[in-house]
């Protein structure tokens, strides 16, 4: 019954108890934080796509939605792939450096085939949608427009290749999403290989 | 002493006899003797599934990606050999055949199968699948002791063959008597040995869609068991050493 | 200045900082560092403590379940199911929710024997007793609303039988059971409502009676094996000499046995999560359909006793009111016993051989009565039920003359306790 406190052994077990503990409470608060990624549903619903742009006419633009967001793809005139060589004086990350897009993107076209450009429609700057503005020189952006799109939330501007114009809000150019062509006609958007579909 | 003894006897006795006395009364069929961890089992299951159950019965909560990374099925493989709609991989399995349709033709629609397993058990199922016999009377030619009056026609007679039933000879009576064994009429391509390997993978396979984590979750426990246990011998340790203060 | 008188009388620093201005260090101290209990405790007094435990986990698990779930008629099902396959560890965390329910009534019906035991009920602890009678009444109240919401048949038949039960009240009957389901039939109306119950306003109801429950027994102080009351006799410090704080002395110990349920528990959630079908039922995997009962219906084994008891009672004078009134007079009875027991002891150990026996045959009445509720009707059944429905009121409504005439065993002065 007299025995001494062992403080050393108390302490010992207090720690080994309490960390086994601390453990135990992180096992547990995984699967509770794993359950908010996203679900098996929410990995099929965001698969990747496949769009049909044999009957897009040329210098004409396709919507859809993938992943809750706009995808556009734009098939090019040859006039249109030239206007941006004039643009890329006037912009800010001309060479792709600062933005969002698959290795294979990253090039004047911002795309796999020139003659169509496939982007996520999402303003960089704050995720407005911004419009298509084709025509050169269209008064409702300004006289020496050189054709491109732009976001009416706060004035940003972007060429034909989706990349964005020096002196606007925007500081990246539009994003590409991984796609690749199934056939010369069918374009999977959300993956760069077809075997994975 | 003696009546505080004979109490809590009698009190643990009935606490540990009546859950025994549940647990037991359940399971009247024969066990199908399956197991969830037999891969290539399994992977003959969705074979057999594939090709003689999806035709009407729909699995509407297996995504197939889910049962092609569980079984070890290469992706292309699974959509070459066991993907026979239009469905895409990460799309569950849905069956060829409409509900209308079904109800039109078999005056039911053939319940979906997720969960099969999991309502009525795999042995009910291995019991039900190897339960037709010949019965002119009905409007698909058989019938099923397990589930009489089934709607379900005798899909894998070919396999089985056809089986009648042979009953206990009764004392006199006019009426059917008691069912006693079946009996073998028509011989099907495979032996019955065979063909209950065959059902005894379906079901396996049916077991596994019911509840697809249940191979891992075991695994799983068995970790979580031991973390206790390390938890609990330092808890008691603790405990066992401050209580030394206590006299 | 102002602040330094109330904050140089404590701690500095933070602790000091929060203390001049809430009273945490008081509290602590009230209920956790120099709170004492009895130190005869022995196992049964574990349950409490397990309870709030198994509290925690099922708010916990249950808010992580209501981002997934969907309570409608059409996507209920689907949505559990949903749960289980595509929402990572969906599985564990309804597999925890679904045998929490059951731990939950484990711990609470062997809590509640506990204070049948040692007369926990008894004065001066009778508020204490009817605030954990209320939280049994709302964890039924729970149990049964969140047993609809998985929609599977037993949810819905289950739900219809108990709702038909209203149904028998003379007059009323008919248009309480529309008004309950504000439908003609279980339908997505009533869903819906269980699922607001079932969530927000029950658990609410719930966590209030808990801390009352708890600073009741703070009030009063725990009763202990042995029945007598430690606050009588106290040390030259002004505690109760047969006292022991409760940290760390009750919190090491409390340490040790949520260990062990623990390892129960989590063997159940990760080795038998359907118990053999008791906690989660075979038909229950089959989505409702009001056009086909399932072969057999059942409640879960906690409610069995009571419909047992339900099934007992024949019909007479042209209604079924007996049974709901034999049924629901089975549980407030409990609430009366702190007025019913009349024995000159609190504990069991003191009790004469009459109350002994007549605390085993309560024990194994339920027991019965539960293995009866659990089965089809038959009438080996149903006699059993009848004659354990009668032993189970007679352990109450005999009680004010068998504790009074049985003997006892003079009480100790203090506790009796051996050191480890």
């Amino acid at each position: 019954m007299s025995e001494e406190v062992d403080q050393g052994r108390r302490r010992l077990l207090t720690a080994a108890t309490s960390l086994t503990g601390a453990v135990g409470v992180v096992f547990v608060a995984t699967p509770f934080l794993a359950s908010w990624k996203p679900s098996a549903r929410a990995k099929a619903l965001g698969a990747p796509i496949e769009i049909d742009v044999s009957k897009l006419e040329p210098g004409s633009m396709l919507k859809v939605e993938w992943r809750g967001k706009p995808v556009w793809v734009l098939r090019r005139t040859p006039e249109m792939l030239k206007q941006l060589e004039k643009a890329t004086p006037f912009l800010l990350d001309p060479a792709s450096d600062g933005s969002v897009q698959p290795a294979y993107a990253k090039n004047d076209a911002r795309a796999l085939k020139p003659e169509y450009l496939v982007v996520l429609g999402v303003c960089t700057h704050l995720g407005c949608a911004p419009m298509p503005k084709f025509e050169a020189a269209d008064v409702t952006v300004s006289a020496d427009w050189p054709g491109g799109f732009y976001c009416p939330c706060h004035g940003s501007k972007f060429d034909l290749s989706g990349r964005v114009f020096k002196g606007v809000p925007a500081p990246a150019n539009l994003a590409v999403p991984p796609y690749t062509f199934v056939t010369d006609g069918r374009i999977l958007v959300g993956s760069d290989s077809t075997q994975s579909a | 002493m003696p009546i505080k003894k004979l109490a809590s006897a009698l009190v643990a006795v009935t606490l540990l006899a009546l859950p025994l006395a549940v647990l037991a009364s359940e399971g009247a069929f024969e066990p199908a003797g399956n197991d969830v961890r037999n891969i290539a089992s399994l992977q003959r299951g969705a074979r057999n599934f594939m090709n003689y159950c999806s035709g009407c019965h729909s699995a509407k909560f297996v995504r197939y990606n889910r049962v092609a990374a569980d079984l070890n099925i290469p992706e292309p493989e699974m959509k070459k050999n066991l993907m026979f709609t239009s469905d895409k991989p990460f799309e569950t399995i849905r069956s060829a055949l409409a509900a209308d349709d079904g109800k039109k033709w078999f005056g039911n629609a053939p319940p979906d199968l997720s969960l099969m397993a999991r309502a009525r058990g795999s042995d009910y199922i291995y019991a039900f699948l190897r339960s037709f016999y010949r019965d002119p009377s009905r409007p698909t030619g058989a019938n099923n002791t397990v589930l009489p009056g089934t709607a379900m026609p005798h899909v894998l007679a070919d396999l089985q063959g056809v089986q009648t039933i042979v009953y206990k000879a009764t004392e006199g009576s006019a009426g059917k008597g008691e069912f006693e064994r079946f009996e073998l009429a028509d011989k099907g391509t495979l032996t019955p040995a065979q063909y209950d390997e065959f059902v005894r993978d379906t079901v396996n396979f049916l077991q596994y869609i019911g509840e697809p984590i249940e191979a891992k979750r075991k695994d799983l426990g068995i970790w979580v068991t031991l973390f206790l246990l390390m938890f609990t011998a330092f808890a008691y340790l603790l405990y066992k050493e401050y209580w030394k203060d206590v006299h | 200045m102002g602040t330094e008188n109330y904050g140089s009388a404590q701690a500095a620093g933070l602790w000091g900082w929060i203390n001049a201005r809430f009273p945490l260090d008081k509290m602590l101290k009230e209920h956790v560092t120099e709170y004492y209990a009895p130190k005869n405790f022995n196992f049964w007094y574990l349950f409490g403590v397990l309870s709030l435990v198994v509290l925690v986990i099922q708010l916990v698990t249950g808010i992580f379940l209501t981002m997934n779930y969907k309570p409608s008629a059409a996507e209920a099902f689907a949505s559990v199911e949903y749960i289980m396959r595509d929402v990572e560890w969906g599985w564990l965390i309804r597999y925890l929710h679904s045998t929490g329910a059951s731990a939950f009534f484990i711990v609470v019906y062997l809590h509640m024997f506990r204070a049948l035991m040692y007369g926990s009920y008894r004065s001066p602890r009778e508020l204490l007793w009817i605030f954990g009678m209320l939280i049994y009444l709302c964890l039924m109240a729970e149990a049964f609303m969140g047993y609809l919401l998985p929609w599977g048949n037993m949810s819905y038949w289950g739900a219809q039988v108990i709702v038909s039960l209203f149904g028998t009240i003379p007059v009323i009957g008919d248009s309480l059971a529309e008004w309950i389901k504000g439908d003609y039939f279980i339908s997505d109306i009533t869903l819906n409502r269980f699922f607001a119950l079932h969530v927000i306003a029950i658990p609410l109801i719930l966590v209030f009676l808990v801390v009352a429950h708890i600073l009741a027994l703070h009030e009063v102080g725990s009763s202990n094996p042995d029945g007598v009351e430690i606050k009588k006799i106290k040390g030259p410090d002004g505690h109760p000499v047969d006292g022991v704080r409760f940290h760390p002395y009750m919190t090491v110990k409390d340490t040790f046995g949520l260990g062990m349920f623990l390892l129960m528990f989590c063997g159940i959630v990760f080795f038998a999560p359907t118990f053999g079908g008791l906690f989660l039922e075979g038909p229950n995997f089959e989505q409702a359909n009001p056009m086909q009962t399932p072969p057999h219906i059942a409640p879960v084994w906690y409610f069995t006793p009571f419909y047992a008891m339900l099934r007992a009672v024949p019909s007479f004078l042209g209604t079924q009111v007996w049974g709901v009134i034999v049924m629901f007079g089975a549980i407030a009875l409990l609430v009366f016993l702190p007025w019913l027991d009349r024995s000159p002891v609190n504990s069991i150990r003191y009790k004469g051989p009459i109350s002994k026996l007549a605390l085993a045959l309560f024990a194994v009445s339920f027991a019965v009565l539960a293995y009866c509720g659990m089965k089809p009707p038959s009438p080996t059944l149903l006699l059993l039920s009848r004659t354990f429905t009668a032993v189970y009121f007679a352990f109450f409504l005999l009680m004010p003359w068998y504790s009074r005439v049985d003997k006892t065993k003079p009480v100790p002065e203090r506790v009796t306790y051996h050191a480890h």
